[in-house]
């Protein structure tokens, strides 16, 4: 068995109640960074760990808190970004349900490390049982005096509110998710001002996803160095995966970092191999924004040598062979899906989710649907593909926030890697609609390119 | 599109003008707009559905202009702009959920209420719709029901016939 810091209680009998998370060690961390250490010293452990944010993009948590702004008499918040929405991802939700008190105990050692006297989680809104679950364990903790004036004698003040969303995947961007805490539309703001220069309110501002604040906890308690040893290379410490599709598994798992993607996907500790007795078809790896690999480049790279659960393994050989390690958010396929429904389903989802802000994401995605949509149900053409193509290269780096790049990477390396699949579809428009590609050859692994040595 | 003449006034009772009360206290006095989408949430959650009368009343509590109110409410996907069944059940219909059979359960629903996504039953009690993703994608197919968002996992259509009986029962 693994390490588990984030999930080793899981399975306790009321966890999520403030006397057995207390009896298993809970509220550790915040007396201990309280008490003993100074809000540097506890940027200083963060940095040491290693830690990169969970959310998605990997920026190390520690370097982020120290380019927090710190002005005389401005008000500085932290942030906790709960608006978990990337198709694939649930570890959050799953987090906050059974043990509520990991992100609490999170989040007030960070406000404290951050100097904030008032911090919120921004909960998306469909979650509303996990929102009655927080606010019910705040009040526990606020009763207990973990929360509220003077915690623990310190002097030090902290007030925690949850706030709900009101269903936008783009509040998962973080201006536009501190928008919509200022109570407008969820339209990312332009960069920079960065939020830790002018944030909520124009006011010095972190925002952290709920896996990164609960790692706080570990981090403090064993601290920074012991945290760095978990894990491989830059990837330190423990993730949450959500692995979904078609497993015989499913479900959020916490991996040490640089475990083989084999391992993950067949052995029993974690998913138990594909459903049904059926072979692995394509999996995405790290949500639905990162590019999705067909099954021989899933578990090894394009060279033979095996893939790793890492943040480098995963993007290793680029966008031509590899993925990105997102937000853990792992969906396989099995030999009977559907490469063009999937990506066609996709793109729906990224045209109903962009904001609107920018032309070409606002344009770009409808279009797209609209395409994938028409080679899906046999009306496409060999040009679509092509347009396909065309138009994701025009979304990708033209937009004010990575929706657009999200948008159009599923898109492009669906057509990289499945490209005879489409054409089929277009050139067997009928019995399209009435049977699948199949696996076809992506089971089988590359071979490495024979050199000819040059005479 | 908002048509405010189809409209009859709604009135605030004082528990919800009180849960209202409660919630602007977590924001710095001149930032009550903040509580903008949390209000919304208990409109909707008190008449299942969010009216224009309720959205200028909204803004009249905020001291914001009523605009600021529409232009919130029909860019989040979860606030209703027309009326639901009582139960309004919601269907995740994203990759992961359609790996697991997401699309059944929605033709299902469709056969089996015999309505067609978003209208409402003609006893007034279900309506249904597609939604994007609910982040439960390890226990698809899922559903959840406002306005409590009660939340049902890993659907079969047996499942979900047996949840529209029990619901009829209540």
């Amino acid at each position: 068995m693994s390490r588990k810091l984030l999930l080793e209680h899981i399975n306790v009998p009321g966890i999520n109640t403030l006397e057995v998370y207390r009896q298993k060690g809970g509220y550790r961390a915040v007396e201990k960074a309280l008490k003993t250490l100074t809000p540097e010293e506890i940027v200083e452990e963060v940095k040491k760990s290693g830690l990169r944010g969970r959310g998605g993009a990997g920026f190390p948590t520690g370097m982020k808190w120290s380019f927090l702004a710190k002005p005389e008499g401005v008000a500085r918040y932290l942030v906790c970004n709960a608006d978990e929405s990337e198709p694939g991802t649930f570890k959050d939700r799953y987090l906050m349900t059974y043990i509520p008190h990991a992100l609490i105990e999170g989040m007030i050692v960070a406000s404290f490390a951050l100097g904030a006297k008032v911090s919120y989680i921004y909960v998306r809104g469909e979650m509303m049982p996990q929102i009655r679950i927080l606010e019910k364990a705040i009040a526990e903790a606020k009763a207990a005096g973990w929360l509220g004036k003077n915690i623990l004698g310190t002097g030090y003040d902290l007030e925690l509110y949850v706030q709900p969303g009101g269903g936008a995947y783009i509040c998962g961007e973080e201006t536009a998710l501190l928008e919509s805490l200022e109570g407008k539309r969820g339209n990312p703001r332009i960069k920079p001002p960065f939020p830790a220069i002018a944030g909520l309110y124009g006011c010095p501002t972190v925002v952290n996803n709920v896996e990164s604040i609960a790692a706080v906890v570990p981090i403090i308690n064993d601290g920074g160095e012991e945290y760095a040893k978990i894990g491989i290379g830059r990837s330190t410490g423990t993730k949450l995966i959500s692995a979904s599709g078609n497993l015989v598994k499913p479900g959020v798992y916490e991996i040490e970092l640089g475990l083989p993607v084999e391992e993950f996907i067949y052995s029993d500790e974690y998913c138990g191999g594909i459903a049904n007795g059926k072979r692995l078809k394509a999996t995405v790896a790290g949500g639905s924004s990162v590019p999705i690999l067909p099954a021989n480049l899933t578990l090894k790279y394009a060279n033979g040598e095996p893939r790793l659960m890492s943040y480098e393994s995963l993007s290793e050989g680029g966008f031509a062979t590899g993925t990105m390690m997102g937000s853990g958010g792992f969906i396989a396929f099995d030999e009977d899906q559907c490469i063009v429904r999937n990506t066609w389903n996709f793109a729906r989802f990224y045209h109903h989710e962009s904001c609107g802000q920018c032309s070409p994401c606002r344009e770009g995605t409808g279009w797209m649907e609209k395409v994938l949509h028409k080679i899906e149900h046999g009306h496409g053409t060999i040009s679509d593909v092509d347009l396909l193509w065309d138009i994701q290269r025009k979304i990708e780096g033209n937009t004010i926030c990575p929706l657009g790049d999200a948008a159009a990477w599923p898109v492009a390396s669906a057509i990289r890697h499945f490209r005879d699949e489409f054409e089929w579809h277009i050139k067997e428009p009928i019995k399209s609609q009435t049977q699948n590609y199949g696996i076809a050859n992506y089971a089988v692994p590359i071979e490495k390119a024979p050199v000819t040595e040059e005479k | 599109m908002l048509k405010v003449e189809e409209q009859t006034p709604v009135v605030f009772s004082s528990e919800l003008l009180a849960k209202f009360d409660d919630v602007i206290t977590r924001y710095p006095a001149d930032k009550s707009k903040s509580a903008l989408l949390p209000l919304l949430h208990l409109v909707q959650a008190e008449f299942l559905w969010v009216s224009t009368s309720a959205m200028d009343k909204v803004a009249e509590y905020l001291k914001i202009q009523p605009i600021e109110v529409y232009e919130v409410a029909t860019f989040y996907s979860m606030y209703f702009l027309k009326p639901q069944g009582k139960y309004a059940m919601e269907v995740c219909r994203t990759g992961p959920c359609c790996l697991v059979g997401a699309e059944k359960i929605l033709d299902h629903l469709e056969s089996k209420l015999g309505v067609k996504e978003g209208e409402i039953t003609a006893d007034g009690l279900f309506s249904f719709r597609g939604v994007e993703c609910l982040a439960a994608c390890g226990f698809g197919p899922v559903l959840q029901i406002s306005p409590e968002y009660t939340f049902y996992e890993n659907l079969t259509t047996e499942s979900v016939d047996k949840l529209i009986e029990d619901l009829k029962n209540k």
